[in-house]
């Protein structure tokens, strides 16, 4: 028999009032891999995951967390999932290692304390009642707390929102051993090379729908194409270049000497590019590859307007 | 990058016992040391105490000493900053602040964390007990009474404190139970029979007031520890009422978001 995946969504409607914050949501997050759920604010991703953290009760469809009802199974998920909230958590006069110690003595075999205090630079704060810590420090404990029992699966609601380049560094390298060592992790984030860096598979969501899903990979090779662009002598023969390229680039001088290549950009492609130059004797200078990133992607499916 | 075998995922709740135990001592630990709670809890019933008992401010309305009346009211006192005040307090702020949210997908049972919040609550009433009957016996308290009743009163009026308190903490916001919690501590300070004699008050409010916990936590406590009475049933009556009024509501009621 097929495992089951870590979550299944299927059909999933959540409301809050008149508001209708998820509407017909699919997803599926397979075992021990990384899947980012990427949106614009209120496009229903703190919503979903905290109807698979068992917080909510959907209005309609089916949320399955290993095959089992996160509200009704709540007792025997509670242990085997890890949970970090977008905010708190935490009691304001506690020590950020006295709650990450506490939470350890909740769970049977907790990963090491020391560990986890040393991975995530939380040493010298390790004594800092909570609220005195920086909003990144809250988030490394949030997610030490969230990981500290050893889950099969974790959700981490926006974890590196808020941290400085080494914090998102650490925490990022947490995640990817966290994947290498068999955890599953479903986070949320609004950064693009976030979801570019660590996630097997990204779901875009909108208005509280799935509208891409794929791997980082799939999904910048879908949409618009990829560019090249170069300077060389005015006028080149592009003809002949376009001979030597896949049939569906194209080529253009945009002003004089200014040279614009379009199709599949890959190793291949410029090769060919640079050895046709090398044949004409032109010499391309400032020769850039344009490649189509997430964050194009993301842009083009939910619009570039800035939202309410 | 390689596995390192650190996160191997191992899930598993720990012992029931073990995590209430933790959970009842960190809750602890969070009580004593917040400044204002301390305040509530400890310094104005000491105050309290040691003002009105030298000092010849009460008229206790009722022969003996002052401090064998006033310590009775202080002790009911007590239970009302800890049960009552103090922990609408705190459950409020930790309901604001998502901490209650967060123990709900811990593997410690919500059962498990009001168990661990009564336990906070008796091991502080217990410190403050023993601090305010210290202080009252160097003033020259004697007390009387079968401290099985003194016991029975005060764990009723635990659990209509604690009742009430989380009903409080459960449906208001925050700001909202803080100065109704300080509020409502005030007005049971004065109206609740702690150091003004309800024997002050006119007949048909005071008829009133002797259904409220405190007047019959106070009453109770001063019948047997000044006048050595027997079982004290009709507080106890009074007092299981709103225990069972307060806490059937706080389970109803009480919203953890």
């Amino acid at each position: 028999m097929r495992e089951e995946p870590a979550v299944d969504i299927v059909g999933l409607v959540k409301r809050y009032g008149p508001k209708t914050a998820v509407d017909g949501l699919d997803l599926s997050v397979g075992r021990g891999t990384v899947t980012a759920v990427l949106g614009p604010n209120g496009a229903g991703k703190t919503t979903t995951v905290e109807t698979c953290e068992g917080y909510r009760r959907p209005d309609a469809g089916t949320v399955r967390i290993f095959g089992l009802d996160p509200v009704a199974n709540a007792p025997v998920l509670r242990p085997r999932v890890g949970v970090m909230l977008q905010s708190g958590g935490v009691y304001s006069g506690a020590r950020a290692e006295e709650m990450l110690r506490h939470t350890a003595t909740l769970h049977a075999h907790p990963v090491d304390v020391d560990l986890l205090i040393e991975r995530l630079g939380l040493a010298s704060c390790g004594r800092t009642a909570y609220r005195r810590l920086s909003g990144g420090q809250q988030q490394r404990l949030a997610l030490a707390m969230a990981v500290v029992g050893r889950p099969e699966l974790v959700f981490l609601d926006e974890p590196t929102a808020g941290l400085d380049p080494q914090a998102r560094r650490a925490t990022w390298d947490l995640i990817r051993d966290l994947r290498d060592d068999g955890v599953t992790v479903m986070l949320t984030t609004h950064y693009m090379d976030e979801a570019e860096q660590l996630a097997d598979d990204v779901a875009i969501i909108d208005g509280g729908k799935v509208i891409a899903r794929g791997s980082p990979e799939q999904l910048c090779r879908g949409g618009a194409e990829n560019t090249l662009r170069f300077i060389g002598r005015p006028a080149l023969d592009l003809a002949s270049l376009l001979k030597a390229l896949p049939a569906d680039s194209t080529a253009a001088e945009l002003t004089p000497g200014s040279y614009r290549v379009t199709g599949k950009v890959n190793p291949q492609m410029l090769a060919t590019v640079t050895s046709w130059c090398a044949q004409n004797g032109v010499m391309p200078d400032r020769i850039s590859v344009e490649r189509h990133t997430l964050e194009d992607v993301f842009l083009e499916l939910t619009g570039k307007e800035l939202r309410a | 990058m390689t596995a390192t075998g650190t996160f191997l995922p191992k899930p598993g709740a720990a012992p029931l016992t073990r995590m209430i135990r933790a959970q009842a001592a960190l809750e602890t630990r969070m009580l004593l040391r917040n400044g204002e709670q301390l305040l509530l809890t400890v310094v104005i019933p000491s105050l309290l105490l040691v003002l009105f008992s030298t000092v010849d401010i009460v008229d206790t309305g009722a022969d003996g000493s002052t401090v064998d009346f006033l310590a009775p009211g202080v002790l009911a006192l007590a239970v009302l900053s800890t049960a009552f005040t103090g922990q609408a307090i705190a459950t409020g702020f930790e309901r604001r602040y998502g901490v209650l949210k967060r123990l709900a997908v811990s593997p410690l049972p919500r059962w498990g964390l009001m168990a661990a919040k009564t336990c906070a609550v008796l091991v502080t009433e217990v410190m403050q007990i023993v601090l305010l009957t210290a202080i009252a016996l160097a003033l020259g308290w004697s007390p009387h009474g079968d401290p099985l009743s003194v016991a029975l009163l005060l764990i009723l009026g635990t659990a209509a404190f604690s009742g009430l308190g989380l009903l409080m903490a459960g449906t208001l916001k925050a700001e909202a139970t803080l100065a109704a919690a300080n509020l409502v501590f005030l007005l049971l300070l004065v109206a609740g029979g702690v150091i003004v004699s309800l024997d002050k008050f006119p007949g048909a409010a005071r008829s009133v007031l002797e259904l409220l916990p405190i007047s019959a936590l106070s009453g109770g406590l001063r019948d047997v520890l000044r006048d050595g009475a027997g079982m004290p049933w009709r507080d106890l009556g009074i007092l299981a009422v709103w225990a069972v009024l307060g806490l059937g509501a706080a389970a109803r009621f009480f919203r953890w978001e």
